[in-house]
Protein backbone atom coordinates (compact mmCIF):
# COMPACT_ATOMS: atom_id res chain seq x y z
CA UNK A 1 0.00 0.00 0.00
CA UNK A 2 0.86 3.26 -0.56
CA UNK A 3 1.30 6.72 1.72
CA UNK A 4 -1.64 9.19 0.07
CA UNK A 5 -1.28 12.64 0.52
CA UNK A 6 -4.44 14.65 0.58
CA UNK A 7 -5.52 17.69 0.79
CA UNK A 8 -3.70 20.51 2.61
CA UNK A 9 -4.90 20.35 6.14
CA UNK A 10 -4.49 16.74 6.32
CA UNK A 11 -1.16 14.44 7.10
CA UNK A 12 0.67 12.65 4.40
CA UNK A 13 -0.92 9.20 5.49
CA UNK A 14 0.76 5.60 5.29
CA UNK A 15 -2.13 3.19 5.57
CA UNK A 16 -1.14 -0.33 6.10
CA UNK A 17 -3.01 -3.97 7.55
CA UNK A 18 -3.29 -3.82 11.29
CA UNK A 19 -0.68 -6.15 12.65
CA UNK A 20 -0.85 -7.13 17.01
CA UNK A 21 1.77 -4.14 16.87
CA UNK A 22 -1.17 -1.76 16.11
CA UNK A 23 -3.72 -3.49 19.05
CA UNK A 24 -2.47 -1.20 21.79
CA UNK A 25 -3.11 2.30 19.30
CA UNK A 26 -6.38 0.93 18.36
CA UNK A 27 -7.65 0.33 21.36
CA UNK A 28 -6.51 3.84 22.15
CA UNK A 29 -8.34 5.14 19.46
CA UNK A 30 -11.85 3.45 20.06
CA UNK A 31 -11.21 4.83 23.61
CA UNK A 32 -11.11 7.84 22.22
CA UNK A 33 -14.16 7.87 20.21
CA UNK A 34 -16.05 5.61 22.46
CA UNK A 35 -14.81 7.24 25.98
CA UNK A 36 -14.78 3.11 26.67
CA UNK A 37 -11.54 1.47 26.56
CA UNK A 38 -12.54 -2.14 24.74
CA UNK A 39 -9.26 -4.28 25.10
CA UNK A 40 -10.74 -7.72 24.92
CA UNK A 41 -13.42 -7.15 22.29
CA UNK A 42 -10.31 -5.53 20.00
CA UNK A 43 -8.12 -8.33 21.45
CA UNK A 44 -11.08 -10.75 19.97
CA UNK A 45 -11.67 -8.72 16.45
CA UNK A 46 -7.36 -8.63 16.09
CA UNK A 47 -7.25 -12.58 16.26
CA UNK A 48 -10.74 -12.82 13.41
CA UNK A 49 -9.53 -10.24 11.01
CA UNK A 50 -5.77 -9.64 11.46
CA UNK A 51 -4.62 -13.11 11.54
CA UNK A 52 -6.49 -15.14 10.16
CA UNK A 53 -8.29 -15.59 6.39
CA UNK A 54 -6.40 -12.55 5.73
CA UNK A 55 -6.83 -13.57 1.95
CA UNK A 56 -10.21 -11.64 2.51
CA UNK A 57 -10.30 -10.11 5.88
CA UNK A 58 -9.24 -6.80 5.85
CA UNK A 59 -7.98 -4.82 8.80
CA UNK A 60 -6.43 -1.03 7.62
CA UNK A 61 -5.33 1.40 9.78
CA UNK A 62 -3.98 5.12 8.84
CA UNK A 63 -1.47 6.98 10.41
CA UNK A 64 0.87 10.06 9.68
CA UNK A 65 3.38 8.90 7.17
CA UNK A 66 6.14 11.40 9.04
CA UNK A 67 5.26 9.60 12.62
CA UNK A 68 4.70 6.62 11.74
CA UNK A 69 4.26 4.52 15.25
CA UNK A 70 2.61 7.37 16.63
CA UNK A 71 -1.18 7.22 17.61
CA UNK A 72 -3.58 5.74 14.78
CA UNK A 73 -5.55 8.20 13.19
CA UNK A 74 -8.23 5.86 11.58
CA UNK A 75 -8.92 2.59 10.43
CA UNK A 76 -11.39 0.41 8.99
CA UNK A 77 -12.36 -3.38 9.02
CA UNK A 78 -13.97 -5.29 6.23
CA UNK A 79 -14.32 -8.94 4.54
CA UNK A 80 -15.39 -11.09 2.04
CA UNK A 81 -19.21 -11.88 2.74
CA UNK A 82 -21.67 -13.69 0.39
CA UNK A 83 -24.34 -14.95 2.64
CA UNK A 84 -27.57 -13.09 1.96
CA UNK A 85 -30.14 -14.90 -0.19
CA UNK A 86 -28.59 -15.49 -3.94
CA UNK A 87 -25.92 -13.32 -3.05
CA UNK A 88 -22.71 -13.69 -5.06
CA UNK A 89 -19.88 -13.04 -2.06
CA UNK A 90 -19.69 -9.01 -1.97
CA UNK A 91 -17.07 -7.18 0.20
CA UNK A 92 -18.69 -5.88 3.56
CA UNK A 93 -17.43 -2.83 5.56
CA UNK A 94 -18.63 -3.22 9.18
CA UNK A 95 -16.24 -0.63 10.92
CA UNK A 96 -14.77 2.47 10.55
CA UNK A 97 -13.13 5.18 12.53
CA UNK A 98 -11.34 8.32 12.59
CA UNK A 99 -9.40 10.27 15.40
CA UNK A 100 -11.70 12.91 16.03
CA UNK A 101 -9.02 15.21 15.98
CA UNK A 102 -8.27 14.65 12.70
CA UNK A 103 -11.78 14.50 10.95
CA UNK A 104 -12.65 16.29 7.70
CA UNK A 105 -9.58 16.00 6.09
CA UNK A 106 -10.21 12.63 4.18
CA UNK A 107 -8.49 10.09 6.02
CA UNK A 108 -12.09 8.10 6.13
CA UNK A 109 -11.98 8.57 2.36
CA UNK A 110 -8.60 6.99 2.13
CA UNK A 111 -9.38 4.05 4.15
CA UNK A 112 -12.44 3.95 2.40
CA UNK A 113 -10.46 3.51 -0.94
CA UNK A 114 -7.45 1.62 0.37
CA UNK A 115 -10.39 -0.81 1.08
CA UNK A 116 -12.12 -0.66 -1.88
CA UNK A 117 -8.51 -1.68 -3.82
CA UNK A 118 -8.12 -4.83 -1.66
CA UNK A 119 -11.71 -6.24 -2.22
CA UNK A 120 -10.79 -5.26 -6.51
CA UNK A 121 -7.53 -7.04 -6.14
CA UNK A 122 -9.01 -10.34 -5.52
CA UNK A 123 -12.16 -9.99 -8.16
CA UNK A 124 -14.77 -8.77 -5.64
CA UNK A 125 -17.45 -6.28 -7.80
CA UNK A 126 -19.31 -5.07 -5.29
CA UNK A 127 -19.04 -3.25 -1.63
CA UNK A 128 -21.43 -2.86 0.92
CA UNK A 129 -22.29 -1.96 4.43
CA UNK A 130 -25.04 -1.39 6.96
CA UNK A 131 -25.60 1.88 8.65
CA UNK A 132 -28.51 3.09 11.06
CA UNK A 133 -30.50 5.43 9.17
CA UNK A 134 -30.50 7.87 12.07
CA UNK A 135 -26.72 8.00 11.93
CA UNK A 136 -26.19 11.03 9.57
CA UNK A 137 -22.40 10.88 9.94
CA UNK A 138 -22.13 7.57 8.60
CA UNK A 139 -24.70 7.65 6.02
CA UNK A 140 -23.89 10.79 4.81
CA UNK A 141 -19.74 9.38 4.56
CA UNK A 142 -20.69 6.17 2.30
CA UNK A 143 -22.94 8.09 0.42
CA UNK A 144 -20.49 10.78 -0.76
CA UNK A 145 -18.22 8.05 -1.50
CA UNK A 146 -20.55 6.99 -3.87
CA UNK A 147 -22.79 3.95 -2.13
CA UNK A 148 -26.55 3.86 -2.81
CA UNK A 149 -29.74 1.87 -1.79
CA UNK A 150 -28.67 -1.62 -2.99
CA UNK A 151 -31.16 -4.76 -3.87
CA UNK A 152 -31.56 -6.03 -0.29
CA UNK A 153 -33.18 -4.57 2.24
CA UNK A 154 -32.41 -5.30 6.38
CA UNK A 155 -35.93 -6.21 7.72
CA UNK A 156 -36.48 -7.03 11.59
CA UNK A 157 -39.05 -8.34 14.10
CA UNK A 158 -39.30 -8.25 17.51
CA UNK A 159 -39.67 -11.38 19.39
CA UNK A 160 -41.25 -10.63 22.44
CA UNK A 161 -44.95 -9.42 21.43
CA UNK B 1 -41.07 16.19 -4.13
CA UNK B 2 -43.28 19.07 -4.41
CA UNK B 3 -41.96 20.98 -8.00
CA UNK B 4 -40.41 24.22 -5.96
CA UNK B 5 -38.24 21.51 -4.19
CA UNK B 6 -37.36 20.10 -7.17
CA UNK B 7 -36.55 23.24 -9.08
CA UNK B 8 -34.46 24.48 -5.96
CA UNK B 9 -32.16 21.23 -5.65
CA UNK B 10 -31.19 21.95 -9.76
CA UNK B 11 -30.83 25.57 -9.43
CA UNK B 12 -28.36 24.97 -6.60
CA UNK B 13 -26.55 22.36 -8.58
CA UNK B 14 -26.19 24.73 -10.89
CA UNK B 15 -24.82 27.10 -8.74
CA UNK B 16 -22.57 25.72 -6.87
CA UNK B 17 -20.82 23.18 -9.77
CA UNK B 18 -20.38 27.01 -11.05
CA UNK B 19 -19.12 28.66 -7.90
CA UNK B 20 -17.34 31.77 -10.09
CA UNK B 21 -20.21 32.40 -12.09
CA UNK B 22 -23.23 34.62 -11.99
CA UNK B 23 -26.11 32.31 -13.93
CA UNK B 24 -29.50 33.86 -14.84
CA UNK B 25 -32.83 32.16 -13.34
CA UNK B 26 -33.82 32.44 -17.54
CA UNK B 27 -30.55 30.18 -18.55
CA UNK B 28 -31.42 27.28 -15.36
CA UNK B 29 -35.17 27.63 -16.89
CA UNK B 30 -33.81 27.15 -20.00
CA UNK B 31 -31.78 24.31 -19.27
CA UNK B 32 -34.93 22.45 -16.91
CA UNK B 33 -37.50 23.34 -19.19
CA UNK B 34 -39.32 25.33 -16.55
CA UNK B 35 -40.09 29.58 -16.44
CA UNK B 36 -38.36 32.13 -15.03
CA UNK B 37 -41.17 33.24 -13.47
CA UNK B 38 -41.10 29.83 -11.87
CA UNK B 39 -37.94 30.00 -10.71
CA UNK B 40 -38.21 33.34 -9.59
CA UNK B 41 -40.24 32.36 -7.04
CA UNK B 42 -37.93 29.76 -5.93
CA UNK B 43 -35.03 32.10 -5.69
CA UNK B 44 -36.64 34.09 -3.76
CA UNK B 45 -36.49 31.44 -0.71
CA UNK B 46 -33.44 30.59 -1.52
CA UNK B 47 -32.58 34.07 -1.39
CA UNK B 48 -34.18 34.36 2.20
CA UNK B 49 -32.27 31.04 3.54
CA UNK B 50 -29.11 33.08 2.92
CA UNK B 51 -28.10 29.53 -0.06
CA UNK B 52 -27.69 32.42 -3.08
CA UNK B 53 -27.07 36.18 -3.42
CA UNK B 54 -28.63 37.95 -6.37
CA UNK B 55 -26.30 39.80 -8.49
CA UNK B 56 -28.05 43.01 -10.22
CA UNK B 57 -26.98 44.63 -14.03
CA UNK B 58 -25.24 43.41 -17.05
CA UNK B 59 -23.95 39.81 -16.71
CA UNK B 60 -26.38 39.58 -13.20
CA UNK B 61 -27.69 36.80 -12.56
CA UNK B 62 -27.13 34.93 -8.89
CA UNK B 63 -24.42 32.86 -6.85
CA UNK B 64 -24.26 30.05 -4.28
CA UNK B 65 -23.73 31.22 -0.44
CA UNK B 66 -24.26 28.19 0.91
CA UNK B 67 -21.95 25.60 1.98
CA UNK B 68 -22.31 22.22 -0.55
CA UNK B 69 -20.64 19.61 1.67
CA UNK B 70 -22.80 20.79 5.01
CA UNK B 71 -26.44 21.26 2.62
CA UNK B 72 -28.43 18.24 2.48
CA UNK B 73 -31.15 17.65 0.15
CA UNK B 74 -33.79 17.68 3.29
CA UNK B 75 -32.18 21.07 4.01
CA UNK B 76 -33.39 22.43 0.71
CA UNK B 77 -36.75 20.87 0.34
CA UNK B 78 -38.10 21.83 4.02
CA UNK B 79 -37.47 24.91 2.90
CA UNK B 80 -40.71 24.61 0.12
CA UNK B 81 -42.39 21.52 1.96
CA UNK B 82 -43.80 20.22 5.01
CA UNK B 83 -41.03 17.18 6.18
CA UNK B 84 -42.14 16.43 9.53
CA UNK B 85 -43.09 13.21 9.63
CA UNK B 86 -46.12 13.64 11.81
CA UNK B 87 -49.09 11.52 12.41
CA UNK B 88 -52.17 11.25 9.74
CA UNK B 89 -54.48 9.69 11.50
CA UNK B 90 -56.22 12.65 13.32
CA UNK B 91 -56.98 12.42 16.23
CA UNK B 92 -55.02 8.84 17.21
CA UNK B 93 -57.26 8.17 20.17
CA UNK B 94 -59.89 7.14 17.77
CA UNK B 95 -57.72 5.73 14.76
CA UNK B 96 -58.86 2.02 13.92
CA UNK B 97 -56.41 -1.40 14.01
CA UNK B 98 -56.77 -0.89 9.90
CA UNK B 99 -56.28 3.07 9.92
CA UNK B 100 -52.53 2.09 12.29
CA UNK B 101 -51.82 -0.88 10.32
CA UNK B 102 -51.57 1.83 6.63
CA UNK B 103 -50.11 4.24 8.80
CA UNK B 104 -46.92 2.40 9.97
CA UNK B 105 -46.45 0.97 6.39
CA UNK B 106 -46.28 4.98 5.07
CA UNK B 107 -44.24 5.95 8.06
CA UNK B 108 -41.91 3.40 7.58
CA UNK B 109 -41.51 4.38 3.59
CA UNK B 110 -41.39 8.21 5.20
CA UNK B 111 -38.64 7.69 7.62
CA UNK B 112 -36.74 5.90 4.87
CA UNK B 113 -36.96 8.93 2.61
CA UNK B 114 -36.00 11.58 5.20
CA UNK B 115 -33.27 9.62 6.44
CA UNK B 116 -32.09 9.25 2.27
CA UNK B 117 -32.81 12.93 1.67
CA UNK B 118 -30.67 14.23 5.06
CA UNK B 119 -27.80 11.91 4.06
CA UNK B 120 -26.88 13.36 0.59
CA UNK B 121 -25.47 16.83 0.78
CA UNK B 122 -25.16 18.46 -2.38
CA UNK B 123 -21.70 18.04 -2.92
CA UNK B 124 -22.85 14.42 -2.79
CA UNK B 125 -24.94 14.86 -5.65
CA UNK B 126 -22.43 16.65 -7.84
CA UNK B 127 -19.90 14.22 -7.13
CA UNK B 128 -22.91 11.78 -8.50
CA UNK B 129 -23.42 13.67 -11.59
CA UNK B 130 -19.73 13.61 -12.54
CA UNK B 131 -19.53 9.88 -11.98
CA UNK B 132 -22.70 9.44 -14.47
CA UNK B 133 -20.86 12.06 -16.87
CA UNK B 134 -17.68 9.49 -16.54
CA UNK B 135 -19.60 6.04 -16.75
CA UNK B 136 -21.28 7.86 -19.83
CA UNK B 137 -18.55 9.05 -21.59
CA UNK B 138 -16.82 5.58 -20.92
CA UNK B 139 -19.87 3.57 -22.52
CA UNK B 140 -19.58 5.94 -25.07
CA UNK B 141 -15.85 5.38 -26.12
CA UNK B 142 -16.96 1.73 -25.82
CA UNK B 143 -19.29 1.46 -28.35
CA UNK B 144 -17.13 3.75 -30.67
CA UNK B 145 -14.38 1.49 -30.64
CA UNK B 146 -16.68 -1.36 -31.07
Amino acid sequence: MSDKPRNAAAPALKISRASSDYLDRVVDLDARITGQPKPDYWQDIFERYASRHVEERFFLVAESAERAGDRILGLIVGEVRGWEFGSDPCGWIFAVSVDPDHRQMGIAEALFQSMCDEFRKIGIAKVRTMVQRQNPLHMSFFRSEGMVAGPFIQLEMSLDE
Amino acid sequence: MQTASRLAIYALIELAANPDRQISAADIGEKYRVSAHHLAKVFITLGRAGLVQSVRGVGGGYTFTGVAKRLTLLDIISLFEDTSNTCRLGDPSKATEEEWALFEVTKEINDLSLATYGSITLATLLKQIERRKTRAEREKDAAAAS
